[in-house]
């Protein structure tokens, strides 16, 4: 069964290089490039895991997560927190926000992968 | 044998030459040369007034009859007189420094200015003083009448009475003439006191002559007089036991209260150190007036008939022995004696009777006109001389009330038991500040009723208001309440009973209603002032006769109320009077006045204090006053630095809020800026690391995405590099260290040269520009490529950002005297104007969906570029799309951000 | 009061005052003392003779105005040296 991934992105060149990676890993691979919206393409893709940038157009990515948190439907869904501000701030944040990964970009390829399919798993 | 009419006419001669030594000295201190008269010797001299005729003759009596008793009453004043010290100099000090004018002055002013304590203390010692001068009158109509019963020749001596009556007479006229020829405020008069250290001369050496003449003359020599005290029946036990320390007790206390020791002591005292001298000079004179008085009574006993009186006997003496020429000078002695104390008594008297009772009550009647001053000079005047002439009235008819029976030193002693009453009042106000003036009048009247009631109505021995069965049995046969055996103590002497009854009493009640009464602000005020009196005012006094003037009401005026103020309110009032520019004159209007206006800045109760101490008085003296006055200025000067201190710490802490606001803003920032720089470093690099690891991990990669991946990884790596380039050119010019090169050139060229090099080879370049023709005319003298790198930016921007389907970028160029102005118009839909201040802030991409590969620092270098070339950029609204304004001098900015 | 506030250690002229000032207080206390007796009549129950008597109170008196002559002399001296 091919598992389905989001990925909410705002930047071209990381999109295409994350969709490049899980999709060779055997992943389904939906993107979206806005905070606003995201919810709305999560709820259609019904997806089995869902990777989150912080820094998006319209609206944060943890403003994303706690609507994500709050609604019935997707409240379990695992979420990958990627941000490119590696601060602790932001780490205590996502974590209160609950995501149940977090990354600082840059990152490894193997190790994202990894994360992902520890999650679905 | 000396005649009767020689010898009025010698004491008339003598009373002539005192009249005479009395008006030069008043003359010489009228035009101020005191001279001698301030010395320390006139002042001991005038403190013999202590002996009176009852010491000059009566010591012998009473040697005679008591043995040792008559060196009680000088051992008393010897004791307090080394004492100096303790008592003597603070009341000297407290006379001067509030300028006391009798004791009772003194106890009222003590005791908040109390008119009532005065009028007590007033009265009690004229009752007290009465029957003392009465004693004076006896004693030279005595004397005049030894002489006259030896005499055979000459006119029969006239009656005693009638002698003394025209003896009260003529020592009423001199203590008129002398005592009040002016109203000084110091009280002091000069022709008298020197008169009186004639007669203190006079005095010792007529009673030194007389015991040289006794010793030497009918006894033989010193030894012969041991041997005869020796042998004489002299009671010696009256040296020992509780009369004897009574006696020395009253005594003492007599030397301090009585009126006119307290006159001559403290009133006439003109210096202060007059008193070292006089602590040692007058328990000497004290003492050579006692020298030869056992020996006279020894001889005198033995030599003069029995039966003759022995209180006459440094009289009869010499007369018996026929020396008329000592007789005569123990005589003018005897008269001196009385004479001095009955001058320096009414004047002292008089002065309290006057100032305490008939003035107040003059006031009072005539308030309403007493308005010139010296109409009130005037009565005081006319009521001093009522009051001796009335004092010396009295003196005579308790002389003849009682019929000149009474042994001569008994009325001394009640009169000293009578003022002795004053003394717990007199040094609790000293020493004690707790000494109230409730306090001070319940202790004077139960001491003074009691000894009325134990020993002055009974000295009457039946004769007036209390009646002999009264004094035997008590009154209605109450034996507890015997007037000499008070609860049944019997057996005691009645001067000692009298004593510790009154004085106990008096002590007690003045201690406990003290406690617990509360005194008035004046009387806490005056309490201070005289109890430290020595950490108040110096030991010079007041200089000169500083009468209360206008002066001083303006210089108070001035301290309370300010210069200006108090100077209009006293020039109006001297408009008024019709004084001109003169000071005006303390009416009792103008005082009124006065006082209102003070009240409006002290209080009602303090200017009255104030006002009424000034012109009522002397308890408080105007030094004092405008030191009270400083100090309140002195408080106020003190609050209002508090309260600008205290302003200025608050403008200092609201200063160091914003500053420190400041800070946490900029820390803030601080923090934003270098998170926004890990922001825009780490996403570069995640796409370089990412796609550079599946280049290297992954085989199957064709060609074209090799090639795709490897531009991506370049792309990004530039993007990187113009990153770190932009942010190190920021700071180069926000820190002002950038090198400006200026040059000259065409603004056409500069735009020219800015929209080339936003042409990215091999993209369509579908924004159309369209620069206005002014700037081919415009020579610009700047930095060329920092004013291009801002051009850049700004038509990047338009080419980025311009959402319309036609996009155009309008540059309009246009000049003032100083200025070019650039105007960059594009045909978008603009920046909404919440966010037209942050676009030049760094980091303020306002949406990333077109802008990948900005950091947004664009506007905010532009903006540092422009700050560096003396111009500015700004956001243009209103214009239809994006419209930015740059500003650029025409001649250059000086060269300071280059230097700095 | 005065004391109170003013220093504990004073230069020998002002201490020498002090001092003065004390024998200037105790003089009158010792002079009633002697006065009033108490120590002759312990040993002369009597008081003693006339003569007796006599020479010791006025012994005594002179011996009171010397001492008071001599401590305000020294006192007003100290004084205007100040």
């Amino acid at each position: 069964m091919v598992k389905h991934v989001v990925l909410i992105e705002d930047e071209p060149n990381i999109i295409e290089a994350i969709s490049f990676l899980l999709r060779q890993d055997g992943w389904q691979v939906t993107t979206h490039s806005q905070g606003d919206g995201a919810l709305e393409a999560v709820r259609e893709a019904a997806p089995d895991l869902v990777i989150l940038d912080v820094m998006l157009p319209g609206r944060s990515g943890f403003e994303v997560l706690q609507e994500l948190r709050q609604d019935p439907g997707l409240g379990n869904l695992p979420v990958l927190m990627l941000t490119a501000k590696g601060q602790a701030r932001d780490r205590e944040a996502a974590e209160r926000y609950g995501a149940s990964r977090y990354m600082t970009k840059p990152f490894s390829n193997s190790e994202m992968l990894a994360v992902v399919r520890e999650l679905v798993a | 044998m000396l005649s009767f009419n020689i010898l009025v006419l010698v004491a008339t001669l003598y009373v002539g030459l005192l009249f005479g030594v009395a008006w030069a000295a008043d003359r010489r201190a009228r035009r101020g040369q005191l001279g001698w008269m301030r010395s320390p010797v006139v002042y001991t001299l005038s403190l013999s007034i202590y002996t009176t005729a009852w010491t000059f003759y009566g010591a012998v009596g009473s040697a005679v009859r008591n043995g040792f008793e008559f060196l009680a009453i000088y051992l008393g004043p010897t004791l307090v007189f080394v004492g100096w010290w303790w008592l003597l100099r603070k009341l000297v000090r407290v006379g001067r420094s509030q300028r006391i004018t009798s004791i009772a002055d003194l106890l009222s002013s003590r005791y908040g200015k109390s008119a009532m304590l005065a009028v007590i203390v007033t009265l009690l010692a004229v009752v007290a003083s009465t029957p003392y001068i009465a004693l004076q009158l006896q004693s030279v109509a005595r004397s005049f009448s030894a002489f006259a019963s030896r005499g055979g020749t000459g006119i029969d001596p006239p009656d005693v009475n009638v002698t003394a009556f025209w003896l009260a007479v003529g020592l009423a006229v001199f203590t008129i003439l002398f005592g009040t020829r002016s109203i000084d405020v110091n009280e002091r008069h000069h022709g008298v006191v020197t008169a009186v250290a004639v007669e203190a001369v006079v005095k010792l050496v007529a009673l030194l002559t007389v015991g040289i003449f006794v010793v030497w003359g009918i006894a033989g020599g010193a030894g012969d007089i041991l041997q005869r005290i020796s042998a004489a029946d002299l009671n010696t036990a009256s040296a020992s036991g509780n009369r004897w320390v009574a006696l020395t007790f009253l005594s003492a206390t007599a030397i301090i209260c009585l009126p006119r020791m307290f006159q001559v002591t403290v009133v006439e005292n003109s210096d202060e150190r007059h008193l070292e001298t006089a602590s040692w000079a007058f328990p000497l004179y004290l003492f050579l007036m006692s020298l030869f008085v056992l020996p006279i009574a020894v001889v005198g006993l033995a030599e003069l008939p029995a039966g003759s009186n022995p209180d006459l006997f440094v009289l009869t003496l010499p007369i018996a022995h026929k020396q008329e020429a000592l007789a005569m000078l123990v005589f003018l002695g005897g008269f001196s004696s009385a004479t001095s104390m009955v001058i320096v008594a009414a004047i002292a008297l008089s002065t309290m009777v006057s100032n305490h009772i008939v003035m107040p009550l003059w006031l009072r009647m005539r308030r309403p006109t007493a308005e010139i001053s010296g109409d009130v000079r005037d009565v005081l005047i006319r009521s001093r001389r009522l009051s001796i002439a009335a004092i010396l009235a009295l003196g005579y008819g308790y002389f003849r009330f009682t019929g000149g029976s009474e042994a001569l030193a008994s009325i001394g002693l009640i009169a000293f038991t009578g003022v002795a009453q004053m003394l717990p009042v007199l040094v609790g106000g000293l020493f004690w500040r707790g000494a109230t003036r409730r306090g001070a009048i319940v202790g004077l009247l139960a001491g003074f009723a009691v000894w009325a009631y134990t020993l002055f109505l009974p000295s009457f021995e039946g004769s007036w208001l209390m009646s002999a069965d009264t004094i035997a049995n008590g009154p209605w046969g109450i034996a507890l309440l015997r007037p000499q055996g008070l609860l049944g103590i019997m057996g005691v002497d009645p001067l000692v009973h009298a004593l510790v009854w009154s004085m106990g009493v008096n002590t007690v009640l003045f201690i406990l209603v003290s406690l617990v009464s509360f005194p008035s602000p004046l009387e806490r005020m005056q309490g201070v002032q005289f109890v430290n009196v020595f950490e108040h005012s110096s030991g010079q006094g007041p200089k000169g006769n500083v009468a209360v003037e206008a002066d001083d009401l303006l210089v108070m005026a001035q301290r309370i109320m300010g210069n200006v103020t108090a100077l209009r309110l006293f020039r109006e009032v001297a408009r008024e009077q019709g004084k001109g520019d003169g000071l005006p004159d303390p009416t009792p209007e103008f005082v009124d006045r006065l006082e209102r206006e003070l009240s409006g800045t002290v209080g009602a109760a303090t200017a009255h204090a104030m006002i009424g101490q000034i012109t009522g008085g002397t308890t408080i003296s105007v030094e004092d006053l405008i030191a009270v006055a400083d100090e309140a200025a002195q408080i106020m000067e003190h609050s209002a630095q508090l309260e600008a201190k205290s302003r200025e710490l608050a403008r200092t802490a609201r200063q160091l809020q914003v500053a420190n606001e400041k800070l946490r803003e900029l820390s803030i920032q601080k923090d934003s800026f270098l998170s926004q720089i890990s922001h825009e470093l780490r996403t570069p690099m995640t796409s370089i690391r990412s796609f550079a690891e599946i280049l290297r991990d992954s085989r199957d990669l064709s060609d074209e995405q090799m090639r795709r991946y490897s531009g991506i990884i370049l792309d990004e790596s530039i993007r990187l590099t113009r990153l770190l380039d932009e942010i190190l050119d920021l700071s180069v010019l926000e820190n002002g260290q950038v090198t400006l090169e200026r040059a000259t050139g065409r603004l056409s060229e500069v735009i020219d040269k800015a929209i080339s090099a936003t042409v990215i080879p091999g993209q369509d370049a579908r924004l159309k520009i369209n620069v206005s023709e002014e700037a081919d005319k415009i020579e610009i003298t700047t930095d060329l490529d920092r004013l291009a790198q801002v051009f850049i930016n700004l038509v990047s921007n338009a080419r980025k950002y311009c959402d319309a389907r036609d996009p155009r970028l309008q540059i309009r160029v246009g000049r003032d005297e100083d200025r070019i102005v650039i105007d960059f118009i594009d045909n978008g839909s603009g920046i909404p104007e919440r966010h037209r201040e942050i676009v030049f802030e760094k980091f303020s991409r306002l949406s990333d969906a077109s802008a990948a590969g900005s950091a947004g620092l664009g506007l905010a270098i532009s903006r540092e570029i422009m700050r560096n070339l003396g111009g500015r950029i700004e956001y243009l609204p209103g214009q239809g799309g994006a419209a930015f304004r740059v500003t650029v001098p025409v001649s250059p900015p000086e060269p300071s951000h280059g230097v700095n | 009061m005065k004391e109170q506030v003013s220093p504990q250690f004073l230069d020998r002229r002002s201490y020498r005052r002090k001092r003065l000032i004390d024998a200037a207080r105790l003089l009158p206390l010792f002079g009633a003392v002697l006065i009033f007796q108490p120590i002759p009549l312990l040993f002369i129950p009597s008081g003693g003779g006339a003569v007796t008597l006599a020479v010791y109170l006025f012994v005594l008196w002179l011996g009171l105005i010397v001492s008071a002559f001599l401590l305000a002399r020294r006192l007003g001296r100290n004084a205007a040296a100040d």
